[in-house]
């Protein structure tokens, strides 16, 4: 079986990222970037599927510029076999991505495709269910617990009364959360080997869709600051302050 | 021009947070001059129906009652929304696990992109959405003939009940047959939800164990507040994940927000930055969460929380 793992490159979850003072966007420059969190799960998700024997081949696919050729690395160094990036330096919609994304899965036929379900820049959560959409398959969101067997896959999903369980047919759509599993590290010698792992590169406006965003970003703000609290020297003097000062109890 | 809200309910009752998706749409409503449907998609599901027709603002409810859609299997309820929303000019969901897993299909297969985590609305075609776990407030135009998105309920207040709006039937069925609800395990729990609480008490890996989540029952109790957690907790099994507050977990936004044993990383402050008043008490006098707390107390929890027991 083949898995299909979408990536993507965003800033490094313990970056605070600052707003620019023009308000056109976060300042990205000279930041750390990384996989993001939900991708990494995706990509150990995929690679134990195949150490239990049930993947064959791993495919990590990430969209953006030549920059996002660090992340597929990444990606190969944890487990994948082989990498694909669609080039562009536009910043696309979930929509556009799930486009092209869906042109990926016409060309390389997986049977499963494991992402994650949310970009930690944009947290937009949409391109694996617009993905699953698109390609007229099952969806299973926010896993936990991912289960293949005779032809289906089962996915246990957090939602937010507890969790759920359904049955896909495959080929099927997999979103991760985070309890799904705790990604390994990459070792040195799997970064080395990683280098020589095939990765290759097509542009992104070859595959005839529209990458047009139809979702303009008007401004990009700090949001409000909470002013400074005070620090309370007993349990009593807290109760006091929230009875008479704040009300709220 | 037409508002449709999909309603979130368990079949018997609505769900509050349709309650505030619906206020979202009265607010473009009054703008646009137009009417609000409610689409009340589910199995058995004329009583929640017929709380939807109550809602202030409501101009007609559909009901689409069948089989294919009494779990609310995204692929199934995504295509008849998609047949459905073709004549309207905004479609919302709550961003709630439920609308977060259907929304997108829909915009996916009327081809337009979807907002997600409305906050506020400034004009037909201009929302304000967080992004960054909240760390940048970002103001979007859509151009797309059809808006799709979801609403953030903490942003939103509740709209009244009390109207009475007509009730149609949609005899569409979709069922796509590619996914099959297996099972469910939901927390059952007498406290209000989170989502909803007015007071909201959390424990984070400080708390040491899931046992000790007990220290914070009677405070809970007091307070009527909802029991929430960090990721670290739930990562390590203290409590379940629908627990979970945080850019990826719940957003709430409740009166008061109590804290404890929570150091306040980016990821936690994302859920529940916009409480009211915010109470944080940790052992740590550096802890970041301190920076964002009206109300803090160092000390040691073990010793604290039975002295706020005692004291309420
Ligand atoms: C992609 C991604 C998504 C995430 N999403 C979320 C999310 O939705 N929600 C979320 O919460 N986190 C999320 N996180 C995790 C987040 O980064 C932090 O790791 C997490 O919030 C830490 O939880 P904590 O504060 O309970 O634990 P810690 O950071 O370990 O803090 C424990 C605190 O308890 C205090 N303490 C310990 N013992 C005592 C005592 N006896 N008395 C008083 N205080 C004590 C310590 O001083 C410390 O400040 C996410 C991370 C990633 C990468
Ligand atoms: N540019 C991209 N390239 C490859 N995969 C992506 C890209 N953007 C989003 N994804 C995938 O879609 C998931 C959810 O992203 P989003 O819907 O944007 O929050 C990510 O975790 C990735 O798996």
């Amino acid at each position: 079986m083949k898995i299909l793992v979408p990536v993507k490159r965003v800033i490094d979850y313990n970056v605070k990222v600052r707003v620019k003072p023009d308000n056109s966007g976060v300042d990205l420059a000279n930041v750390k970037m990384a996989l993001n969190p939900f991708c990494e799960i995706a990509v150990e998700e995929a690679v134990r599927l195949k150490e239990a024997g049930i993947a064959s081949e791993i495919v990590a696919v990430s969209i953006g510029n030549k920059l996002v050729q660090e992340q597929l690395r990444t990606a190969l160094a944890l487990g994948a076999d082989r990498a694909i990036q669609l080039d562009t330096e536009l910043t696309l919609d979930s929509l556009q991505v799930a486009k092209l994304l869906a042109k990926v899965v016409e060309a390389e036929q997986p049977q499963l495709i494991i992402m994650g379900k949310q970009a930690i820049d944009s947290d937009n959560n949409q391109t694996a269910q617009m993905l699953a959409a698109l390609t007229g398959m099952g969806q299973g969101t926010f896993a936990s617990k991912v289960v293949v067997a005779d032809g289906k896959v089962q996915v246990t999903r957090e939602i937010d009364g507890g969790l759920q369980t359904v049955e896909l047919s495959l080929p099927a759509v997999v979103s991760t959360d985070l309890r799904l599993n705790e990604p390994r590290y990459a070792s040195l010698p799997n970064i080395m080997k990683a280098k020589k792992k095939p990765l290759d590169v097509s542009p992104a406006d070859s595959f005839g869709v529209a990458l047009d965003a139809k979702v303009k970003t008007l401004s990009v703000k700090a949001p409000e600051t909470r002013k400074a609290g005070v620090t309370v020297a007993n349990v009593a003097e807290l109760v006091s302050k929230l009875k008479d000062e704040a009300k709220v109890i | 021009m037409t508002i449709l809200v999909i309603a979130e309910h368990n079949n018997a009752a609505l769900k509050a947070d349709t309650l505030k998706t619906v206020h979202a749409a009265t607010l473009l409503s009054n703008e646009l001059g137009c009417e609000v449907h409610v689409l009340v998609a589910g199995a058995a599901c004329q009583a929640a129906a017929g709380q939807a027709a109550e809602l202030a603002g409501v101009t007609k409810v559909l009901v689409a009652d069948n089989t294919a859609y009494g779990q609310q299997l995204a692929e199934n309820v995504a295509a008849l929304v998609a047949e459905l929303g073709k004549d309207y000019s905004h479609i919302l969901a709550a961003a709630t696990t439920t609308g977060k897993n259907m929304l997108p299909r829909v915009a996916a297969l009327l081809d337009v992109a979807q907002i997600s985590d409305v906050i506020a609305i400034q004009s037909a075609d201009t929302f304000v959405r967080p992004i960054y776990a909240g760390n940048a407030i970002a103001t979007v135009q859509s151009a797309d003939a059809i808006k799709v998105m979801t609403v953030r309920s903490a942003a939103f207040a509740a709209v009244a009940t009390g109207n009475s709006a007509p009730i149609a039937s949609v005899s569409i069925v979709k069922d796509l047959g590619v996914s099959r609800f297996i099972s469910e395990e939901l927390t059952k729990s007498e406290r209000p939800e989170l989502t909803a609480a007015k007071v909201i008490i959390s424990g984070g890996r400080g708390m040491q164990n899931g046992e000790n989540f007990a220290l914070l029952n009677g405070i809970a109790d007091k307070l009527n507040a909802a029991i929430g957690a960090s990721r670290a907790a739930v990562d390590a099994g203290f409590v379940p994940n629908d627990m979970q507050v945080g850019q990826t977990g719940k957003i709430v936004a409740p009166d008061l927000y109590i804290a404890v044993g929570i150091s306040g990383a980016i990821q936690h402050l994302a859920g529940m930055k916009d409480s009211k008043v915010i109470v944080a008490i940790n052992k740590d006098p550096e802890a970041p969460i301190f920076q964002v707390a009206d109300y803090g107390l160092v000390g040691d929890l073990f010793t604290l929380l039975p002295e706020l027991d005692a004291a309420l």
